[in-house]
C-alpha cells in the first residue's frame, strides 16, 4: 500500500477524486463481520453511574460534607466543651458569643455552643430514627401490598388511604398529649402514620417492577418468593426509598422542632434545637439574637441540607435520566 | 413536476453527556407536489431528526442543525425567524407523530384541539371552525362527527384517535404532511386502514407526504419514491419500482431480504448482522461497511461518491465503481 | 362522576369518625383526665362534663352519646373557661384563623406557581436556579425561625410592617408571609417539576407543530396538565398550613382557633383539646373532600367511572 495515497487521504478526508484511489483497495475486507460487535463507549454499573452524577452535583455534596461534620460534631461537640447542658452559671446569664461561650450564653448561664451539638443529636436521632422505622414499616407493609396483589393489596390500600387522609401533625400532638413527651414518645408519635408515604412509594415501584419480564423469568423457574423480593424487587426499588427516606428526616427534624415549639417536645433542661427556640422566643425583642439564631440557624442549615442532598440523589438515581 | 421542498447537505447533531452525536450527517433529497417520499431506516439512523428539522422542531439545546439548507417552495426554512415558522407549521406543513394516545391533550375536547389551529391562522368563527372540524372528521372516516366533537381523546380507541390526529394535520389544508410512523403504534388491520386513509386524503387533497417508517410493508402500499437512510445519511434513493426490484446497495437489500414477501417465491428471511454504528464516532467511510457482506478495503477508507443510475434512483456505495464491477465479475 | 363522589364521601366519613374514636378513647385513657373514674376539678366545671358527657353511664354509650353530639357539632364545655363550651371559642377563634389559612393558600398558591412556571421555562437558566434556591430555602426553614425572623428584621429593626395582633391588612402581611413561604416553595418545586415533564409529552409537540404560539401552548396545552399533581397535594399542604396557624398564632398574638388549641394543650384543658382536634380533623377531610372533587373536575379521564358505573 503506498504512502503516499494514505498521507493523500489523510489530508482530503471526504472524497478524494475517485481516480486518485488505488486499485488495489477494491478487495473484498477480511473478518468484515467482526468489529461490527464491538462496544465503543465503557458501560458503567447503575450505582456507579449514579454517584459519578451525584458527585457532578456541588450542592447536594455540599449537603452531604455538611450532614458529616454536624454528625462528627453532634458526636464530639459536648465533649469538647467545658460546659455541661443542663448546668448553668447564673452569672453569665445571656452573655453574647465570645472567647469562652462561642455561641453566648442563655438566660439561665447555660453554654449555646454545648447546647446546640446536644440538640444536633436530639434532632438527627429523631429524624434517622423516625427514617429508619419507616423505612422497615414501609418497606414490609408496601412491599407486600404491591407483590401480592389483588384483593390484599386493594384492601392495604383502603387503610393507607384512610390513614393518609388524617391530619399528620394533629395525630402526633394527640398521641403526645396522651403518652407524655419524651424522646420515645416523640419517635413513636411520628411513626405512627409516617411510614404511610414510604409504603405507598414501594407499593408502587413493586407493582410496575414486578410485571418486567425478568422477574417473570426468575417466577417461571421456581424461585421462592422472598428470593424473587430480595434478590430482585428491593435493589430496583432502593433508589426512589433512598430518596424517601433522606426528605422523611428534615420532615421528623421540623417535625420534633415544632412540637417542642409547642412545649409538646423534649422538655427543658435537655436541649433539642426547637427547645432552644422556643425558650429564645420570649427574649427576641431583649436583643439576645444569638440565643435564636443558633439553633434556627442549624435547624434550617440541615433542613436545607437534607433537601438538597435527597434532590441530588433523586436526579442521580432516576434512571430515566441516565444518558 | 413542481418542486415542493428541496433538503440540501443537512447536518444535525445533539450535544450530549458522553458528546456530540451527528445524528443527520450531509442529507439531501427533493419532493416534489402531491407525492408521496417514504424515508426508511432502522430505529436511530437519522429519519425522525429529518423529518424534526424540517419542521424546526428539533429541541434546542441540546439539538442543532449545523449544515445544509431546508428550501420549501420560495423559503428558506433553516433560517427562518420563529415566528414566520409558526405561520408555515400546521399551515403549510403538517405533522403527525408515531402514538397517537399520546399526542392528543388528554385535558381538552377533541373538537377543542382540532379547530385551535384553524383558529390560530385564520380568522374563521367558531361557528365555521366547528364546521370544519366536522367536514375533516368526515373524511378521515369517523362516524357521527357532531356529537364526537364534545369527547375526550379517551373515549376513543387507538385507531379512531390517529384518524383525529390526521383530522387535525390537515385541517388548514397543507401542501405538505409528514408522518413519523403513523401506523407503528397501531394494530395490523387498523394499519392498512390508516394506510387506505392516506391514500385516499392524498387522492382528494392533493397533499405531498413523507412518511418516515421502519416498516417496508407500509412503504410498498402508499409510497411513490423511496429514501433508505443508514446511520445519519441517505444511502439510496429511488422510485418504488427501482427500490423494490434493482436495490443497489447490499444494505437495502438486506433490508428487502429480511422481510417476508408476498410477490417472490424463495421466501427465505436473511436477517442483517450486527448493529448501526455509534454516531458519537461516526466511521471515515461508508458506515454499513462493518455488516456488509460485499464491503471491500476502500469501503472502510473512504465515503462513496453519488452514482446516478437513473434520473430518479441515485445509490452511494463502492459496488457502483467500475474497479469493483471488474472485481466481481472476475470471480 | 357521581360514583367517584360517594366513594370520596364514604372515605372522608370513615377519617372523621377513626379521628373522633380516637381522640375519644385517648382522653379517656389519660390518668388524671376529669373525663375518666378520678376527677379532680371544680363543682361546676365537673357538673358540665356530667352534663355533656354522662359521665355515669358505661363508656360505650358514653361513646354513643359522644358521636351523637359530635354529629350535630356540639364540642362539649370547657374546663378552663368555666362558663363557656368550646363552640364559643371556635366561634370567635374560627373565623380569623380560616382568614388567616385563606389568604395564606391563595398568596403560596399564585406564587408558588408563577415561580415553578418560570422556573421550568427557563430550564437551567438564571431565574431557574434563583427560583429553585429560594424555593428549597423556603422549605427548609420552618414557619417559626421565618416569623421571629421577620419580625426582627421588618417589624423591630425597619419597622415597615406591625408585629403582632390581626386587627387591619398591614398587620397580615407578616403572619401570611411566615405561614405562606414553605407551602409556596413546594408547590413552586412541584409545578416546575412537573410541567418540565409535561413539555416533553407528545401532545406538546404536536400543539408546537400546529404552529400555536408560545403562551397558548404553555397556558393551554401544558398548564392544565401540570397543575394536577398540584392539586393532589393541595390536601397535604392545606394540613400544613392549617398546623403551621398555630404557631403562627402564637408567635404574632393572632386569636385565632391555635391560640386556644395551643392553651389547651398547655394547661391540660382536654375538653378542649378534643373539641378543637375534632373540629379541626373535621375542618381538614372535609376540605380534602373538596380537593379530590376539584381533581375529578380537572381531569376528564375520572368522569370515565361515571359511564362504567351507571
Amino acid at each position: 500500500m503506498s504512502m503516499n495515497h494514505l498521507a493523500e487521504e489523510q489530508k482530503t478526508k471526504h472524497s478524494p477524486a475517485v481516480h486518485d484511489i488505488p486499485d488495489e483497495w477494491f478487495k473484498p475486507k477480511e473478518n468484515s463481520q467482526k468489529d461490527s460487535e464491538k462496544v465503543v463507549r465503557p458501560s458503567l454499573s447503575y450505582w456507579q453511574d449514579a454517584w459519578r452524577r451525584l458527585v457532578k452535583n456541588k450542592l447536594a455534596m455540599g449537603g452531604l460534607l455538611f450532614l458529616i461534620f454536624l454528625a462528627l460534631m453532634a458526636i464530639f461537640g459536648p465533649i469538647l466543651s467545658p460546659y455541661t447542658v443542663q448546668e448553668g452559671i447564673p452569672a453569665n446569664q445571656n452573655q453574647p458569643p465570645s472567647g469562652t461561650h462561642w455561641f453566648g450564653t442563655d438566660n439561665l448561664g447555660r453554654d449555646v455552643f454545648t447546647r446546640t451539638w446536644y440538640g444536633a443529636r436530639i434532632s438527627l436521632f429523631v429524624g434517622l430514627m423516625a427514617a429508619m422505622i419507616d423505612f422497615f414499616i414501609g418497606v414490609i407493609y408496601g412491599g407486600i401490598a404491591g407483590y401480592k396483589g389483588g384483593r390484599i393489596d386493594s384492601s392495604m390500600m383502603r387503610i393507607i388511604e384512610i390513614l393518609y387522609g388524617l391530619p399528620y401533625l394533629l395525630v402526633v400532638i394527640l398521641l403526645l398529649v396522651v403518652m407524655g413527651p419524651s424522646l420515645l414518645t416523640i419517635i413513636i408519635a411520628l411513626t405512627v402514620t409516617g411510614w404511610v408515604g414510604m409504603a405507598r412509594i414501594v407499593r408502587g415501584q413493586v407493582l410496575q417492577i414486578k410485571n418486567y419480564e425478568f422477574v417473570l423469568a426468575s417466577q417461571s423457574f421456581g424461585t421462592k418468593t422472598w428470593r424473587i423480593i430480595r434478590k430482585n424487587l428491593l435493589p430496583n426499588t432502593m433508589g426512589p426509598i433512598i430518596v424517601q427516606m433522606t426528605l422523611t428526616v428534615p420532615t421528623a427534624i421540623f417535625a420534633e422542632a415544632f412540637l417542642s415549639f409547642l412545649g409538646l417536645g423534649i422538655q427543658s433542661p435537655y436541649a433539642s434545637w426547637g427547645v432552644m427556640a422556643n425558650d429564645a422566643l420570649g427574649t427576641i425583642l431583649s436583643g439576645h439574637w444569638w440565643r435564636l439564631f443558633f439553633p434556627a440557624f442549624f435547624i434550617s442549615a440541615t433542613m436545607f441540607a437534607f433537601n438538597v442532598l435527597g434532590d441530588g440523589l433523586q436526579d442521580a438515581l432516576d434512571p430515566k435520566l441516565r444518558r | 413536476m413542481e418542486k415542493l421542498l428541496e433538503v440540501k447537505d443537512l447536518e444535525v447533531s445533539f450535544l450530549t453527556y458522553g458528546g456530540e452525536v451527528q445524528a443527520v450527517r450531509g442529507v439531501s433529497f427533493d419532493l416534489y407536489k402531491g407525492e408521496t417520499l417514504a424515508i426508511v431506516g432502522e430505529s436511530g439512523c437519522g429519519k425522525s431528526v429529518t423529518a424534526n428539522s424540517i419542521m424546526r422542531l428539533i429541541p434546542q439545546p441540546p439539538g442543532r442543525i449545523t449544515n445544509g439548507t431546508i428550501q420549501f417552495k420560495e423559503k428558506e426554512l433553516r433560517h427562518l425567524p420563529e415566528k414566520q415558522m409558526r405561520k408555515i407549521r400546521g399551515v403549510d406543513i403538517s405533522m403527525i407523530f408515531q402514538d397517537p394516545m399520546t399526542a392528543l391533550n388528554p385535558t381538552l375536547t377533541v373538537g377543542n384541539q382540532l379547530t385551535e389551529g384553524l383558529k390560530q391562522h385564520t380568522s374563521v368563527s367558531n361557528q365555521e371552525a366547528k364546521q370544519k372540524a366536522i367536514e375533516m372528521l368526515e373524511l378521515v372516516g369517523i362516524p357521527n362527527p357532531e356529537e364526537r366533537l364534545g369527547l375526550y381523546p379517551h373515549q376513543f380507541s387507538g385507531g379512531m384517535r390517529q384518524r383525529i390526529v390526521i383530522a387535525m394535520a390537515l385541517i388548514c389544508e397543507p401542501e405538505l404532511l409528514i408522518a413519523d410512523e403513523p401506523t407503528t403504534a397501531l394494530d395490523v388491520t387498523i394499519q392498512a386502514q390508516i394506510l387506505e386513509l392516506f391514500e385516499r386524503i392524498q387522492e382528494q387533497t392533493g397533499v405531498a407526504i413523507i412518511l418516515i417508517t421502519h416498516d417496508l410493508g407500509v412503504v410498498a402500499k402508499i409510497a411513490d419514491r423511496i429514501a433508505v437512510m443508514y446511520a445519519g445519511k441517505i444511502i439510496e434513493v429511488g422510485t418504488k419500482k427501482e427500490i423494490f426490484y434493482h436495490p443497489q446497495h447490499p444494505y437495502t437489500n438486506g433490508l428487502l431480504t429480511s422481510v417476508p414477501r408476498l410477490d417472490r417465491r424463495e421466501g427465505k428471511l436473511i436477517p442483517i448482522d450486527g448493529t448501526p454504528p455509534d454516531l458519537f464516532s461516526p466511521p471515515i467511510g461508508c458506515p454499513f461497511t462493518a455488516r456488509c457482506p460485499k464491503a471491500m478495503e476502500v469501503c472502510e477508507r473512504v465515503y462513496p461518491m453519488q452514482t446516478e443510475l437513473s434520473e430518479t434512483h441515485q445509490v452511494e456505495c463502492w459496488l457502483q465503481d467500475e474497479r469493483a464491477i471488474k472485481l466481481l465479475a472476475s470471480k | 362522576m357521581t360514583r367517584y363522589i360517594i366513594k370520596r364521601f364514604l372515605i372522608m366519613i370513615a377519617t372523621v369518625l377513626i379521628i373522633a374514636t380516637l381522640t375519644f378513647f385517648l382522653m379517656h385513657a389519660i390518668p388524671g383526665s376529669p373525663l375518666n373514674q378520678e376527677r379532680g376539678t371544680n363543682a361546676a366545671v365537673q357538673a358540665n362534663l356530667e352534663s355533656h358527657y354522662h359521665l355515669d353511664e358505661p363508656l360505650f354509650i358514653q361513646y354513643l352519646i359522644y358521636l351523637k353530639s359530635i354529629a350535630t357539632l356540639d364540642f362539649g364545655p370547657s374546663i378552663k373557661h368555666p362558663t363557656e363550651t368550646v363552640n364559643d371559642l371556635l366561634g370567635r377563634g374560627f373565623p380569623i384563623s380560616f382568614e388567616l389559612g385563606i389568604v395564606t393558600v391563595m398568596v403560596a398558591l399564585i406564587s408558588g406557581i408563577i415561580l415553578g412556571v418560570l422556573a421550568a421555562l427557563k430550564h437551567n437558566g438564571i431565574i431557574d436556579y434563583l427560583a429553585m434556591t429560594v424555593a428549597v430555602l423556603g422549605i427548609s426553614i420552618p414557619n417559626f425561625v421565618l416569623a421571629t425572623l421577620l419580625i426582627q428584621k421588618l417589624a423591630v429593626d425597619w419597622g415597615i410592617f406591625p408585629a403582632a395582633t390581626w386587627s387591619s391588612p398591614t398587620h397580615m402581611v407578616l403572619p401570611t408571609l411566615a405561614l405562606a413561604t414553605g407551602p409556596m416553595a413546594i408547590i413552586a418545586r412541584l409545578t416546575r417539576s412537573s410541567m418540565l415533564e409535561v413539555l416533553t409529552q407528545d401532545y406538546i409537540k404536536t400543539a408546537k407543530a400546529k404552529g400555536l404560539k408560545p403562551y397558548k401552548i404553555i397556558f393551554k396545552h401544558a398548564l392544565k396538565n401540570a397543575l394536577m399533581p398540584v392539586v393532589t397535594i393541595l390536601g397535604t399542604l392545606l394540613a400544613g398550613i392549617l398546623t403551621g396557624t398555630f404557631v403562627i398564632e402564637k408567635i404574632f398574638a393572632i386569636p385565632g382557633m391555635g391560640r386556644y388549641f395551643i392553651e389547651g394543650i398547655n394547661q391540660r384543658d382536654y375538653p378542649l383539646i378534643m373539641g378543637t382536634t375534632v373540629f379541626y380533623s373535621f375542618f381538614l377531610v372535609f376540605m380534602l373532600f373538596l380537593v379530590d372533587i376539584a381533581y375529578g373536575l380537572l381531569d376528564p379521564r375520572i368522569k370515565m367511572h361515571k359511564k362504567e358505573g351507571e
